[in-house]
């Protein structure tokens, strides 16, 4: 993403720390507070992950592995299944909610009339902050009843032949699939991803519309060539807000999947893969002992992975066309 | 339905292909889509809706907005103390992690640059997006049972488990927003002489108050409803506490869990309540977001509106 | 509704009681519960209507609907004490009551030898804690069958043999055996389990491994994928009712109270079949051993899930209250009595039946664990 470059003038030196020169007090009480805070951030993530890995680290060293049943003395057998199934169920959400919440952020932002898009705008806002325990509930007695009876039976009959329908085990009669928590996590993430979306497309430049259109673009072309390059960071940025509560989103997924221990790619059976949020969730209350400790290691694999995800995403924002620049 | 849609959309771009050129029937299909994706879109979000809301209203009576839960078993009962609960420990949460935020995205976009220092708090504030809420809980749990003692519960240590969880979501808003605020703003501030600080706060944050206000209520959107976290830190009470620095409080996203996880008989009775509880919390953020919607509109520089 | 400001003293009073019940190692505050504490002291715990101050426990989640009923029911006898429990799940509550964090634990399992020992530690004096098996939920096994109208007598082995994935079919004939005059319909069985830990889990595999221990070889399991594996999983009870309600040919174990319209199957004890009452699931403490060895007040049993008799239903959750005999302090000494005497009172096991459809102990269980509740005292 591209930095604000520091305005070219004598009185703004190009380093951060060379404000002094500016002799306000505002200036640097400012100053400290803004580096106080960032720094601050550094202290406290320092602080989570020096209590993840303390508490983490016995699964690898303790002596006495008895207390650990299933996966034994592998860790990574133990995470394996779950981290396939974290990323699996995200991506499916993401795959589905992204595309939709562009649509459906242009649409507000400059196709539905500008009242009409106000309320529709603070409508969509309004569902982010619907818990996840009544998504949960939700995708249980309404979502997973209706897709069990409609789609599953289809997918079964005509989409077999992809891997992730394959025919070999049993079509779930109540519904509650790896499809059907993706699908009930992206109707989540949908509301995050539409509202950052459509903040940005709201700014763009009334100027390069306005070029756009004079030069005879139709309103599709116009979006194209510039709304959609603008609000591009913006877009990601969103995207991967709304991952981050897929990835780490905890109690819909435990009410709704029906977990299994293995590794499944099929996505409309009984058995799929948990993930680590919801395994913490479901095991934690009743662990003790090492138990705990691997579950907070889970954690600490669930953070890697978001990690991860969220610096490739930085690199793909950052090729982009950006706002400041314009 | 989904075959309407899909025979709407393809109607258009053929018709529009015949009769217009393609450039306009490119421009049609855009448009269908776009609007057709929207009423997909509509159809799922609107049933969680009806749902709450009609579930939600068998339990929407005075009763419940004025009791406790305190003595009741059965029917009856309320979530007054969990509205208190909620309400004390959000704002608290909100306290600690709209100034952390806002200032850390300020430092990211107008100090920070494209410093190490810089780079490495934005890649830690991603990490941070991904902490997993029960390890928010567990962390803040352990934070204070260093200074406590075990068995610590207070509203205190669940607002520090929803800082954690709320803090990175107000950075990333906020400096999106900050970045959308164009450069010239800021060249013709400081061409007039002014001073960086007035600038950020008489210039820049103006300019992009509508949009960071907007990820302010959509960060305690993502806490509000935190179950987890809460249950580890907060517990549940059946009595309204005011002191969020001692003492179990009830919050409504464990009220809402309680009573559905663990429903006393009758069990419509408890269920109602866990409806009513959702649906409340869906109305508390109603009024926080209408109110910084009025906010933000009076806080925009006049030639912005 | 409550005074704010008595609630703030009950809160104050909370952390001092806990503070206290630390045994003084830690600085802040412990010193004089001094109002409350005198007050309570005065009062006779066993007649209630006069302690006062705050009981702290956490521990089993399936207490936690019984507990609404006893927090309900106590703090209605005595307005001015406020029972406090957090459901974080049995290890949970065992842990931290251990480590001196809560006044009582609520567990699914009876304390662990090494956390026995760990309990002389936490209590005061060198009596340690005991189990008092207050909670008795029946485990009934709904199934989803429409066009069966007959209730199904199913053996332990047929059970075990459907939980554990080797009878897969509806119209397998071990089934029928059982089933005289019923048209079983050839509609594969698709078993539903906890996807969370749990203590049903925990004692509806025991009840498996000890009535059928040929066909059900994975031993008492929280987590079900430490055994077979495969079948649906759902979280919780109303996970499991709800999954098992949505498809046909589902059959599932859960808490009895709260399967709903679901029949439920009758189990084969002896040579004939009961079905779940609360009464029958009651006599399964009865008929069980007292595990002795620790102290004489303890009351850890081991649950028999082969009983003799057919008036006796085997698949009962048995929950457990977790005090210790000696307390440091009066206070908490007459709050702990006076709770834990009415839990175990008709009243108590009728509140929490009220609140949660629990099983209620036998009067000759109630009069035993009287005399390990009085035996509770102050301790130096």
């Amino acid at each position: 993403m591209t930095i604000i470059d520091n305005p070219k003038q004598p009185t703004e030196p190009d380093t951060p720390f060379g404000d002094e020169k500016i002799s306000k007090t505002g200036d640097k009480v400012f100053f400290g507070l803004s580096f106080g805070a960032a720094t601050l951030i550094l202290v406290t993530l320092g602080a989570v992950a020096l209590f993840l890995v303390k508490e983490g680290l016995p699964v690898f060293t303790a002596s006495d592995k008895s207390d650990l049943e299933r996966g034994g003395d592998s860790f990574f057998g133990y995470v394996g299944p779950l981290v396939l199934g974290t990323v699996y169920i995200a991506m499916i959400a993401l795959l589905i909610a992204t595309p939709i919440a562009v649509a459906v952020a242009v649409y507000i932002s400059h196709y539905a009339p500008k009242r009409l898009s106000q309320t529709l705008g603070y409508f969509i806002d309004l569902l982010a902050a619907i818990p996840s325990v009544v998504f949960g509930i939700w995708g249980i007695t309404v979502l997973a009843p209706i897709l069990s009876r409609t789609l599953y039976p289809w997918l079964d009959d005509y989409a077999s032949w992809l891997p992730f329908f394959g025919s070999d085990v049993n079509v779930s009669t109540s519904g509650r699939t790896t499809l059907t928590v993706g699908i009930v996590l992206a109707v989540m993430v949908l509301p995050i991803i539409t509202a950052i979306s459509r903040e940005v497309f709201l700014q763009t430049p009334r100027l390069h519309e306005e070029a756009s259109l004079a030069l005879g673009a139709t309103r599709w072309e116009m979006i194209r060539q510039a709304v959609l390059p603008y609000g591009r960071s913006g877009v990601i940025s969103g995207a991967m807000l709304g991952l981050g509560r897929a990835l780490g989103e905890t109690m819909a997924v435990a009410m709704i999947l029906s977990p299994a221990d293995g590794y499944f790619w099929n996505i409309i059976t009984n058995s799929n893969s948990n993930t680590i949020a919801a395994n913490i969730a479901l095991q934690f209350p009743e662990s003790s002992g090492l138990e705990v400790n691997r579950l907070i290691a889970t954690g600490l694999v669930l953070f890697i992975i978001t990690f991860g995800v969220n610096a490739l995403a930085r690199r793909v924002a950052d090729t982009g066309f950006t706002g400041a620049d314009g | 339905m989904i075959v309407t849609i899909l025979a709407y959309i393809i109607g258009t771009y053929v018709v529009s292909r015949i009769v217009e050129s393609k450039r306009h029937a490119t421009d049609r299909l855009a448009t269908a889509v776009m609007t057709s994706s929207f009423a997909v879109v509509l159809l799922p979000l609107v049933s969680v809706v009806w749902t709450v809301v009609e579930r939600g209203s068998n339990r929407f009576d005075w009763t419940f907005y004025s009791e406790t839960m305190r003595g009741v078993v059965g029917e009856g009962g309320g979530a007054y103390h969990a509205i208190i609960g909620t309400l004390i420990i959000t704002a608290l949460a909100a306290t600690f992690s709209v100034p952390f935020g806002l200032f850390t995205a300020i430092y990211l976009v107008e100090y920070g640059g494209k410093t190490r220092f810089s780079k490495r708090v934005t890649g830690l504030v991603d990490v941070m997006t991904g902490i997993p809420s029960i390890v928010a809980g567990l962390f803040a749990y352990a934070l204070f049972v260093l200074v406590d003692g075990p068995g610590h519960r207070s509203g205190l240590a669940g607002a520090v488990a929803l800082t954690l969880l709320m803090t990175p979501v107000v950075v990333r808003a906020s400096e999106e927003m900050l970045r959308l605020v164009p450069n010239e703003l800021r060249e013709a501030s400081y061409a007039l002489g002014v001073a960086k600080w007035r600038t950020i706060a008489k210039i820049v944050l103006p300019t992009a108050i509508a949009g960071i206000l907007t990820g302010i209520v959509l960060s305690i959107a993502r806490v509000i409803g935190e179950t987890a976290p809460l249950l580890i830190t907060v517990g549940i009470a059946q009595g309204v506490n005011y002191n969020p620095f001692s003492g179990r409080m009830a919050t409504l996203p464990v009220f809402t869990y309680n009573s559905y996880a663990f429903p006393t008989l009758p069990r419509d009775a408890s269920l109602d309540r866990a409806w009513a509880s959702a649906l409340t919390l869906v109305i508390i953020v109603a009024v926080l977001f209408t109110g910084a919607r009025i906010l933000s509109s009076i806080l925009k520089p006049k030639g912005l509106k | 509704m409550n005074s704010p400001k008595r609630r703030l003293v009950a809160g104050a009073f909370a952390l001092t009681l806990v503070a206290a019940a630390c045994g003084g190692d830690s600085d802040g505050g412990s010193t004089e519960p001094a109002g409350d504490s005198t007050e309570a002291a005065s009062s006779e715990p066993a007649a209630g209507g006069g302690v006062s101050g705050t009981l702290v426990g956490a521990g089993s989640s399936a207490q936690a609907a019984g507990m609404q009923g006893w927090q309900a029911g106590f703090q209605s006898l005595n307005t001015d004490a406020t029972i406090e429990y957090d459901a974080i799940g049995s290890g949970g509550g065992r842990e931290l009551f251990l480590s001196g964090g809560s006044d009582f634990a609520g567990s699914d399992a009876a304390l662990k030898d090494e956390e026995f020992e760990a309990s002389k530690e936490r209590c005061v004096g060198d009596q340690g804690a005991i189990n008092l098996p207050h909670y008795i939920s029946p485990i009934a096994i709904p199934y989803n069958l429409p066009s069966v109208d007959a209730t199904l007598n199913l053996t332990p082995e047929v059970v075990a043999g459907i939980f554990a994935n080797t009878i897969t079919n509806w119209n397998d004939p071990a089934i029928a055996v059982t089933n005289d005059g019923v048209e079983l319909p050839d509609l594969n069985i698709n078993p539903v389990h906890r996807s969370d830990e749990s203590g049903t889990s925990e004692n509806f595999t025991d009840y498996m491994s000890q009535s059928a221990p040929a066909v059900w070889t994975f031993g008492e399991i929280e987590i079900w994928d430490d055994g077979p594996g495969g079948g649906e999983g759902a979280q919780g009870t109303s996970g499991v009712v709800a999954a098992v309600e949505a498809g046909e040919g589902s059959i599932g174990y859960a808490d009895a109270s709260q399967i709903g319209s679901l029949p439920a199957a009758a189990v084969g004890v002896g040579d004939g079949f009961v079905e779940f009452s609360p009464e029958a699931a009651g006599r399964v403490v009865d008929a069980s051993e007292r595990n002795t060895g620790r102290n004489e007040f303890d009351f850890a049993i081991e649950v028999n899930r082969t009983p003799d008799s057919a008036d006796v239903y085997p698949i009962a959750l048995v929950s457990y209250h977790i005090v210790c005999l000696e307390y440091p302090d009066q206070a908490t000494v007459d709050l702990i009595k006076a709770f834990m005497t009415y839990v175990g009172s008709e009243q108590g096991q009728a509140d929490s039946a009220a609140a949660a459809g629990s099983a209620p102990i036998s009067a000759e269980v109630r009069a035993d664990m009287l005399k390990s509740i009085d035996a509770i005292s102050v301790g130096a």
